[in-house]
C-alpha cells in the first residue's frame, strides 16, 4: 500500500510570453519508509512537482484535468488535486507533508525566533499546549544534532550558521512527525564537509521515524547514497525509475547515461569529461515527441522526433521512457 | 492560449529591457485605461484655448448670466429635431417671490445654434501662437456646459485651462525635484562612506520640514506686486526644492544596490572610469525605476498646489488653478445652490488617478525580472 | 622547480576592518600569509569551503581588493609588475593581462547590454581597437571560439540559458588577450552536464590561448578532473599544496582527507571513506588559535591548539600540519 501516488501529473504556467509546460505527464508512487531521489537539471520540472503535492505553485499555474494526486493516510485516502480552501490543505501543508527547502535562511522569518516558529507549527497542526510544543521543538533540535538546545531555541535565524540552519529546518519539518518529507535541494547550498554531516542525519531520521522523502536534487552522489529509488527527470518528463542501484550501475535512459559520464569522478581522473551534447532547450521551445531527442546522441529515426516515448521495462521495477527501449526489449 | 510563435519566441530573445516593459505594461487593462485617459487630459489641457468656448479669464465672462447652471445643447425640443444641437434662449430676473433669486424663464420657441470653429476671444496657444479659433461656439449668446461662476466666468474654460496649469506646475516642479534628486542622491549612492553619510543627515533634515508652515512663510515673503506669471514660477520652484529628498532617496538606494551588482565589478575590472560605469551601467538601470517614481511624484505636486492656492497661498486671478477656483467654493450659498462649482473636481480626481495607475501599472511592469533561475 | 612561475605570492595578506567602534576597528583576516607559485600555462585549482578565503584570494591577484601584507607579483616574460603596488599606466596594462570569470552567470551579465556589447565593452574601455569594425571582427572571433553565433550576438542574456551565459562571461575575459584568468567558482551555479562543456572549452580555450588559469571552486571532482596543480584552503590559510595526481593519490593534510570522505560516492554501496568532520567552520572573525583546523580535527593535540603550523615543502608537495608523517 503506497503512501502517496501520483498519476498523470501535466502542470502549465500562464506567463506573459504563453503558456509554457512546466511538467508533462508525470506518474510515480512512494511506500512508506522509502527514501526517492529526484533528479533533474534546471527546467526539469522537479521543484514544481515536489510543490505540486503540497499544492504550493503559484497562481497561475493551470494544472490539468486529468492529474491525480493520492496520499493515502491512516485516516483515508486525500484527493489532493480536490483540496481548495486553504483549511483542507492544512493537511498537505505542514501537516500529514512537510518541505524543507534549499535556503533555510527563506523558510525562517528573520525577526522571530526559532523556536516561536517551531512552536507556531505545532499549535497549528497538532493538539499540543505551548507547553508541550516548547519541549518537543527542544528535543527535535537536539536530535537533529544542534548543541545546547535550549538556548538555541530562543535564537534568531541569523545567528545560526548555515549548516545549523538547515539542522534546524529539518528538526522543524519533522515535529509534526509527517508521513511524507519533501527535501528540495536541502544541501546544494552547503558547504561540502557540512553536506556529508546533514545526509547522515537524514538517513538515520528515516530509519527512527519511518517516514517516506523524496529528496530533489541535481547531485547524483547524494541520490546515490541516500536513495532506495531514483527517478530522473528532464524538461518535465520522468524519463527513467528504477532502484537506485539498477539506474546508477545500469542507466538505460541517454539522458541519464549522459549525466553520468558528465561528472567528474575521483576514482577515474585520466576519463575526460562527455558533457551532454547541445544546450537545454528554453522552455518556450520544447521540442516535438521525445523531449530529449534534441540532445540525443542514440537517435533511432524519425520516431523520436514526432513520437513521445511511453514506458519500457528495463530491469526489475526499472523503467524507461525511450524508443530505443522498447526496440531493444521488443527485439 | 496557444504555445507561442517562432516569431514571437525572436522578438522575445531580441526585445531590448524598454520594449520588454512596454509588452509587460500593455497588458494590464487599468493601467491602460489610466493611460488613455491622461493622454486624452493632457492633451486637452496643451490645447485648452482651442477647445474652450471662451477665454477663462474676466475678460470673457458673461455678464448676462452669472452664477448659470449648466447648459447642455440638445438636439430635439418640441418643435422637432435638429442635426445641429441647440439650446433655448433663457431670460432672467429677480422675482421677489422666490426672495429676490434669479429666475429664469426659457423661451422654448427661439433657437440658438451651436456652431463649430467660431471665431471668438483670441488666445495664446501654448504661450506664442496668436488665434482665435475656438472648437465651437454659439451664433448668439454663451454656452456654458458647466455653468458660471459669479462674475459670469464659463467654468468649462476655466476647467481646461486649470488643467494645463497644473500640468505645468507639476512637470516644473517634478523637473527640479528630479534634477536636485538625482544629483545629490547620485553622488550619495555612488560614493557611499562618509559622504554618503553627511548627504543622509542633510537629506533627512530636510524632509521633516513641514510642508504647509514653510509654504505658508514663503508665501507671505512674496510681494504681491509680483505678476502672476512670476508668482507661479517662485511657487513651482518652491514645490521643487521641498520634494527632493523623497526621489533623492530612491535614487540613492538604486545606485546602493546597482553599484554592487557582478556587472558593475566586470566593468571596473577592465579599468572603466566612474562616469562610464554611470553612463553605461548604473544609469541605466534605474531609468525605469525613477520614470515610475517620477509619475508617481507628479499627483503630489498638483496636489500640494492645490492646497497652497485653496487657502489663498498659492496662485491667484487670473492664473487659473482647481485651487483658485476652489476659493470660492466654502460659502455656504454656493454649497446648497451652485453645485455646478465641483465639477472641475472630478477632472482632477481624473487626473490624479490616471498618474497613480499609470505609475503602478509601470512599476509592476518595470520590477519583475521574472528569468528563469536554477 | 625550474618552470617560470606567472604569479608568486609571499606571505600575501588580505585583511579588512570590521566592525568596532570608530577607534576599536578590528582586521578579519581573510586572506593570511600565502605563498603559492603559479606556473605559466598551468591550470591551477584553489579549493575550499566558505570562509577559506579562496575568492578574496584571487580579487587580490586581480587588484579588486587591495593587498594589506605580504608581496605577490606577475611576471610573463614580456612585463613584471608588483601586485601590491600597481597603479596608473601599469594597473591599466595589468587589467589586460588578468581577467575575471564569475561564478553567477545571471548576475555578471548586463541585462541591458545586448551580447555583441557586453563582449565588446573591455575593448571599447580598454581602447584596445581603433574601429567599430575591428571591435565587431574581435568579438565575433572570440565568439565564435565560445560557440556562440552571430544570431546569439544579437540578443539579450535573458534569452540564454545558464551555460551559454557562461560562455559569453568567458568570451567577455578573454577578448582583451589575456594571459591570466582567475575562474571564480565558474562552473558551480551550472548543471552537471553543462558544467562538463565548460570545462572542456576551458581547456581546449587553454592551449588555444596560451592562458594561464587559477581554478576557484569548493568542488574537489571538479578540481580533480581539470586541474594540473591543486592548493586547498582553510580559514585563509594553505593547508596543503600538490600536483593532482599526488594529493589525490596520497593526501597529507587531516583536512583534505576530510574533504575526500566528504564527497557523496556515485556507488550506493561504497559507504564512504573513514573521516567524517564534526562541528562548523569557525567563523573568519573569530578563529581559532594555534592550528585553525585544531576544532574539528580528530587528531589534534596540546600542540596543535597553541602554535601554527608551518607551510613544510617537500618537493612540490607542501603541508601546513605537525603531525602529517605520522598520520600517514
Amino acid at each position: 500500500m503506497s503512501l502517496i501516488d501520483v498519476e498523470n501529473l501535466t502542470l502549465q504556467f500562464r506567463t506573459d510570453e504563453g503558456l509554457i509546460t512546466a511538467v508533462e505527464d508525470v506518474s510515480f508512487s512512494l511506500a512508506p519508509g522509502e527514501v526517492m531521489g529526484l533528479v533533474g537539471e534546471s527546467g526539469s520540472g522537479k521543484s514544481v512537482t515536489a510543490k505540486a503535492l503540497m499544492k504550493l505553485n503559484a497562481a497561475n499555474a493551470v494544472y490539468d484535468p486529468a492529474t491525480r494526486i493520492t496520499l493515502h493516510l491512516d485516516s483515508g485516502p486525500v484527493d489532493v488535486m480536490s483540496l481548495k480552501r486553504p483549511r483542507d490543505m492544512e493537511i498537505v501543508r505542514g501537516g500529514a507533508v512537510s518541505m524543507i527547502f534549499q535556503e533555510p535562511m527563506a523558510s525562517f522569518a528573520p525577526a522571530m525566533t526559532i523556536g516561536s516558529q517551531m512552536v507556531e507549527q505545532l499549535l497549528i497542526h497538532t493538539d499540543l499546549s505551548k507547553r508541550g510544543a516548547r519541549d518537543l521543538s527542544i528535543e527535535m533540535l537536539d536530535r537533529v544534532g544542534i548543541s545546547d538546545a535550549a538556548s538555541r531555541f530562543n535564537q534568531y535565524a541569523f545567528e545560526l550558521s548555515g549548516g545549523m540552519r538547515q539542522r534546524a529546518m529539518i528538526a522543524m519539518a519533522l515535529s509534526t512527525r509527517p508521513k511524507l518529507l519533501i527535501a528540495d535541494e536541502p544541501t546544494t547550498a552547503l558547504d561540502v564537509t557540512i553536506q556529508a554531516q546533514v545526509i547522515d542525519l537524514m538517513k538515520d531520521l528515516v530509519a527512527e521515524f519511518g517516514m517516506g522523502i523524496i529528496f530533489i536534487t541535481h547531485d547524483l552522489g547524494v541520490v546515490a547514497q541516500t536513495a532506495d529509488k531514483v527517478a530522473v527527470m528532464y524538461l518535465g518528463r520522468m524519463v527513467e525509475q528504477g532502484p537506485v542501484r539498477e539506474v546508477i550501475r545500469n542507466p538505460r535512459h541517454p539522458y541519464t547515461r549522459g549525466l553520468i559520464d558528465a561528472l567528474p569522478q575521483l576514482d577515474d581522473l585520466d576519463k575526460p569529461l562527455m558533457p551532454v551534447p547541445g544546450d537545454i532547450p528554453s522552455p518556450l521551445e520544447r521540442p516535438e515527441g521525445c523531449v530529449f531527442h534534441t540532445r540525443c546522441t542514440r537517435i533511432i529515426g524519425d520516431i523520436c522526433r514526432t513520437a513521445v516515448p511511453g514506458w519500457a521495462d528495463t530491469g526489475p521495477d526499472h523503467r524507461t521512457a525511450c524508443h530505443l527501449c522498447h526496440q531493444d526489449t521488443a527485439a | 492560449m496557444t504555445a507561442p510563435s517562432q516569431t514571437a519566441k525572436e522578438a522575445y530573445f531580441t526585445a531590448s529591457q524598454r520594449q520588454l516593459i512596454w509588452a509587460r505594461f500593455k497588458k494590464q487593462r487599468a493601467a491602460m485605461v489610466a493611460a488613455t485617459v491622461l493622454v486624452v487630459l493632457i492633451l486637452s489641457g496643451l490645447f485648452a484655448p482651442f477647445l474652450s468656448p471662451y477665454d477663462p479669464t474676466v475678460a470673457g465672462r458673461d455678464k448676462d448670466y452669472l452664477n448659470g447652471a449648466p447648459q447642455i445643447p440638445k438636439f430635439c425640443d418640441k418643435n422637432g429635431c435638429s442635426l445641429r444641437p441647440f439650446l433655448h434662449t433663457v431670460t432672467r430676473e429677480r422675482s421677489l417671490a422666490t426672495n429676490f433669486r434669479w429666475v429664469e424663464k426659457v423661451n422654448e420657441d427661439e433657437r440658438r445654434y451651436v456652431q463649430f470653429f467660431v471665431q471668438g476671444d483670441s488666445y495664446k496657444l501654448f504661450g506664442f501662437i496668436p488665434g482665435n479659433i475656438h472648437l465651437f461656439g454659439m451664433d448668439q449668446g454663451y454656452v456654458h456646459l458647466f455653468g458660471t461662476d459669479s462674475a459670469g466666468k464659463d467654468i468649462f474654460s476655466r476647467t481646461l485651462h486649470a488643467v494645463w496649469t497644473s500640468l505645468q506646475v507639476g512637470t516644473l516642479g517634478v523637473l527640479i525635484s528630479f534634477v536636485l534628486a538625482l544629483a545629490i542622491g547620485g553622488i550619495a549612492g555612488y560614493y557611499g562612506g562618509m559622504i554618503d553619510s553627511v548627504i543622509q543627515m542633510v537629506t533627512d533634515a530636510v524632509r521633516t520640514i513641514p510642508s504647509i508652515p514653510l509654504f505658508m512663510a514663503i508665501a507671505a515673503f512674496i510681494p504681491p506686486e509680483w505678476s502672476a506669471e512670476t508668482r507661479f514660477f517662485v511657487i513651482t520652484l518652491i514645490l521643487g526644492l521641498v520634494g527632493w529628498p523623497t526621489l533623492a532617496r530612491r535614487v540613492r538606494t538604486h545606485l546602493l544596490t546597482e553599484r554592487n551588482q557582478e556587472y558593475v565589478l566586470a566593468a571596473q575590472l577592465c579599468g572603466a572610469s566612474p562616469s562610464h560605469v554611470i553612463r553605461r551601467h548604473l544609469l541605466p538601470s534605474f531609468t525605469s525605476y525613477i520614470i515610475v517614481d517620477l509619475v508617481i511624484s507628479f499627483p503630489y505636486v498638483v496636489l500640494s498646489e492645490t492646497a497652497l492656492s485653496f487657502i489663498g497661498l498659492g496662485l491667484k486671478d487670473p492664473v487659473n488653478s482647481l485651487g483658485v477656483m476652489l476659493q470660492n467654493v466654502t460659502k455656504a450659498d454656493v454649497l446648497l445652490n451652485y453645485q455646478w462649482y465641483f465639477i472641475p473636481v472630478l477632472f482632477f480626481i481624473a487626473l490624479v488617478m490616471a498618474f497613480v495607475f499609470v505609475g503602478d501599472g509601470l512599476r509592476d511592469a518595470a520590477d519583475p525580472y521574472s528569468e528563469s533561475r536554477k | 622547480m625550474t618552470e617560470e612561475l606567472l604569479i608568486e605570492t609571499r606571505d600575501l595578506t588580505v585583511g579588512f576592518p570590521v566592525g568596532g567602534r570608530l577607534f576599536n576597528k578590528k582586521t578579519l583576516k581573510a586572506v593570511d600569509g600565502i605563498s603559492i607559485g603559479i606556473p605559466r600555462g598551468s591550470f591551477f585549482g584553489v579549493v575550499g569551503e566558505s570562509g577559506s578565503g579562496k575568492t578574496t584570494l584571487g580579487r587580490a591577484l586581480l587588484n579588486a581588493v587591495p593587498i594589506t601584507g605580504g608581496h605577490a607579483s606577475y611576471d610573463d616574460g614580456e612585463v613584471r609588475y608588483d601586485l601590491a603596488t600597481l597603479s596608473g599606466a601599469e594597473l591599466k596594462d595589468y587589467r589586460k593581462r588578468a581577467q575575471l570569470i564569475f561564478q553567477d552567470p545571471y548576475a555578471a551579465l548586463s541585462p541591458r547590454m545586448t551580447v555583441r556589447d557586453i563582449i565588446a565593452e573591455p575593448l571599447e574601455v580598454m581602447g584596445l581597437t581603433n574601429s567599430r569594425e575591428e571591435t565587431d571582427t574581435r568579438v565575433r572571433e572570440i565568439a565564435a571560439k565560445c560557440r556562440l553565433n552571430l544570431e546569439h550576438l544579437r540578443r539579450f542574456p535573458h534569452a540564454f540559458s545558464g551555460g551559454q551565459r557562461q560562455r559569453i562571461s568567458i568570451a567577455r575575459a578573454l577578448v582583451s588577450g589575456p594571459r591570466f584568468v582567475v575562474a571564480d567558482e565558474s562552473v558551480a551555479a551550472l548543471d552537471v552536464s553543462i558544467q562538463a562543456d565548460i570545462l572542456n572549452l576551458l581547456k581546449n580555450l587553454q592551449s588555444e590561448l596560451g592562458l594561464t588559469y587559477m581554478f576557484i571552486s569548493h568542488d574537489l571532482s571538479v578540481v580533480a578532473h581539470s586541474c594540473d596543480h591543486v592548493a586547498v584552503m582553510y580559514l585563509g590559510r594553505i593547508v596543503e599544496s600538490a600536483p593532482t595526481r599526488k594529493l589525490f593519490a596520497a593526501p597529507r593534510h587531516p583536512y583534505t582527507k576530510a574533504l575526500f570522505s566528504a564527497i557523496p560516492s556515485l556507488d550506493p554501496d561504497d559507504r564512504g571513506r573513514a573521516q567524517k568532520l564534526e562541528g562548523e567552520i569557525p567563523s573568519p572573525t573569530n578563529q581559532p588559535l594555534g592550528c585553525k583546523f585544531h576544532t574539528r580535527c580528530p587528531y589534534a593535540t596540546d600542540l596543535c591548539k597553541t602554535h601554527e603550523p608551518v607551510l613544510q615543502v617537500e618537493g612540490d608537495h607542501a603541508v601546513a600540519c605537525h603531525r602529517w608523517q605520522e598520520l600517514l
